[in-house]
């Protein structure tokens, strides 16, 4: 498993994988690694992307850090959904798009020709913006993963969709009805069946795309409540268009905004500020900053 | 006309509004449009039912008369005696042959097309231009070409002017209606069922395997079909690969073969010989039946099949 070895970082990394079949052991690990803690899971340095000539994004530069959850803020097409896509290497399948600049992942260059991109999604983990569960029973749908893996014995799938399902705060709510399709969930349900599912194959990482905006205030509330259960576990990374949210649930927050371009006149998205989320809410360094959270403008 | 309360209230303004409230003077055009549309319908169900009536109604104290024996004698100069048996050889190896060749090709084709290249592209483009058109060309045009390459360059393999070559011809001729319905099929799988499972760690292939061939199988499935009624009823390629009308004393794969389109070509324009009892044209509506069970078969299945398949989409 641990074949891509560029530093000591992502053998702790990959360890917590191998040796985490329960909470239990996942604690005394993460206890051993505190100086994986300290070190960035994504480090971003002037990172752009393009799609064909257009600038969608420019000059990205931030670190994720570990067990924490990173929200990324700011208006419409200020590109903050197109850098979270960067980081599992979800925009490969946008034969147009390109990005410029270094992302790092545990030190390793992301896009480096001999980074496997499938790998990389196995470990970063994504839930997106509509709940996209597979047209297939709950049970498979969390299961689905795994399978690819190579976990085949019933026994053994059995411990992971429990596990996974109690993960995502679902597990009361389905276990009757494990071989129903996942369609027939609510949307709220429908979004915690793909935490489930994510979760399943024990990624490092969770990117969510706007997780909530399809979600009622309850479900959006459940959600929020999961995220705060499960980042002692995961690094997560959130894309959101409501600022309350970010506020409510995340350690620190980068705020994206967007430059009109004079020669083309089109928007390219900028970071403004990148700060503890309380900092961000309270006294943030950037006056636009301000200005958005505030609600004046955006 | 006023749409405002009448001033002078109570009673009369009641009626105004009532009375207005039941006109039906107002959508005429709606109305003739509607009748339009109901007249089109209808016309076309009076075709076919005219068509199925006609070659029916032909066709039945012939088919009455024959019997089974008509689908297993093979074909001869008198209609009394004559069955489609070679005929039906030779559409039913076309079908065989259009099911192994073209359709996965076809199939493989879209999916590559949809889910690998990229359609950017000027050469992608290109390819996609032609393949419309291709499915565009007169089926004659595909009988020369299949005439050319089947039947003479590839004489080796087909042995001229046989079954294999004219299952081939088919299969070119299919091949653009399978890859354009296929990937039509494939572009409606929602995006979101991509991503997910590219979220957990699916390889593209994985992706494609997983999600989005059991989604648009019924799609898939229902283009497939199709394009395999349209191998089996059409004539004018077999003439010009080939296809014998006269005296056939074999069926097998390697010789000279005949199609149940073509018998019905022959014989309808052949005269009844003097003392037979039946004419060619009765036999030809015959065949025509035969064909016409036999294209409803499959379209039949392929209803059933994708009403099957749909399941898949809500996960039952």
């Amino acid at each position: 498993m641990s074949e891509t070895t560029a530093s000591g970082n992502i053998d702790v990394a990959m360890g917590r994988h191998i040796v985490s079949p329960d909470s239990e052991t996942k604690e005394t690990i993460r206890v051993s690694t505190t100086e994986m803690d300290t070190h960035p899971v994504f480090a971003l340095e002037d990172v752009s992307v393009y799609y064909g000539a257009f600038r969608a994004v420019r000059d990205v530069t931030l670190p994720v850090r570990p067990r924490e959850i990173t929200a990324f803020i700011g208006p419409s097409g200020c590109g903050k959904t197109t850098v979270l896509r960067c980081l599992n290497r979800m925009n490969d399948f946008v034969t147009t798009a390109r990005v410029e600049g270094t992302i790092r992942y545990h030190g390793v260059d992301m896009y480096d020709p001999a980074v496997n991109s499938t790998e990389v999604r196995r470990r970063i983990g994504m839930v997106f913006q509509k709940p996209n569960p597979f047209p297939k029973s709950i049970y498979d749908n969390v299961a689905y993963g795994p399978r690819l893996m190579g976990t085949k014995k019933k026994a053994d799938l059995d411990e992971i969709v429990e596990r996974s399902l109690r993960g995502a705060a679902l597990w009361d709510e389905v276990k009757d009805r494990l071989k129903e399709t996942g369609l027939g969930l609510s949307g709220g349900q429908q979004q915690r069946l793909c935490i489930a599912r994510a979760v399943a194959v024990e990624p490092d990482v969770i990117l969510m795309d706007e997780p909530c905006s399809a979600l009622d205030p309850i479900a959006t509330a459940r959600i929020e409540d999961l995220m705060r259960e499960i980042k002692d576990r995961y690094t997560i990374v959130i894309v959101t268009h409501n600022m309350q949210q970010a506020a409510r649930v995340s350690d620190r927050t980068a705020f994206f905004t967007t430059e009109i371009n004079p020669e083309s006149d089109r928007r390219t998205g900028v970071l403004v500020e990148f700060n503890p989320t309380e900092k961000m809410f309270s006294n943030p360094d950037d006056e636009r900053t301000e200005q958005y959270v505030t609600g004046r403008f955006g | 006309m006023a749409l405002t309360t009448p001033s002078d209230a109570g009673a009369t303004a009641r009626e105004v509004i009532a009375a207005s409230l039941h006109r039906r003077d107002r959508d005429v055009r709606g109305i003739v449009l509607a009748t339009l549309l109901l007249a089109a319908t209808a016309a076309t169900l009076v075709i076919l039912v005219t068509l199925l009536t006609q070659v029916i109604g032909e066709s039945a104290p012939y088919l009455a008369d024959r019997g089974t024996e008509f689908l297993t004698t093979p074909i001869g100069s008198n209609p009394d005696q004559i069955g489609i048996w070679s005929g039906l050889y030779g559409s039913i190896g076309i079908g065989v042959i259009v099911i192994i060749v073209a359709i996965p090709m076809g199939i493989a084709a879209a999916i590559y097309l949809e889910e690998y290249a990229d359609q950017g592209r000027r050469v992608t483009q290109l390819i996609l231009v032609n393949i419309r058109n291709l499915a565009g060309v007169p089926a004659v045009i595909y009988g020369v070409l299949g005439f050319i390459i089947f039947v003479k360059w590839l004489d080796p393999i087909t042995s001229g002017d046989t079954v294999i070559a004219a299952g081939l011809t088919m299969s070119v001729l299919v091949l653009p209606i399978v890859v354009i319905t296929s990937m039509e099929a494939i572009r409606a799988v929602p995006q979101g069922l991509r991503d997910g499972g590219y979220g957990v760690g699916a390889s593209r292939w994985e992706v494609v395997r997983d999600h989005v061939l059991p989604y648009a199988a019924p799609g898939i499935l229902t283009g497939t079909v199709l394009s395999l009624a349209r191998a089996l009823g059409e004539a004018a390629p077999l003439i010009i690969v080939g296809a014998i009308t006269g005296f056939l004393p074999e069926t097998t794969l390697t010789e000279k073969f005949t199609a149940v389109p073509i018998l019905i070509y022959r014989w309808s324009g052949q005269p009844q010989p003097p003392g037979s009892e039946f004419s060619f044209t009765a036999a030809a509506a015959g065949a025509g039946v035969v064909l016409l069970v036999l294209v409803l078969f499959f379209n039949a299945s392929a209803i059933y099949l994708r009403n099957r398949f749909e399941k898949v989409r809500v996960g039952q």
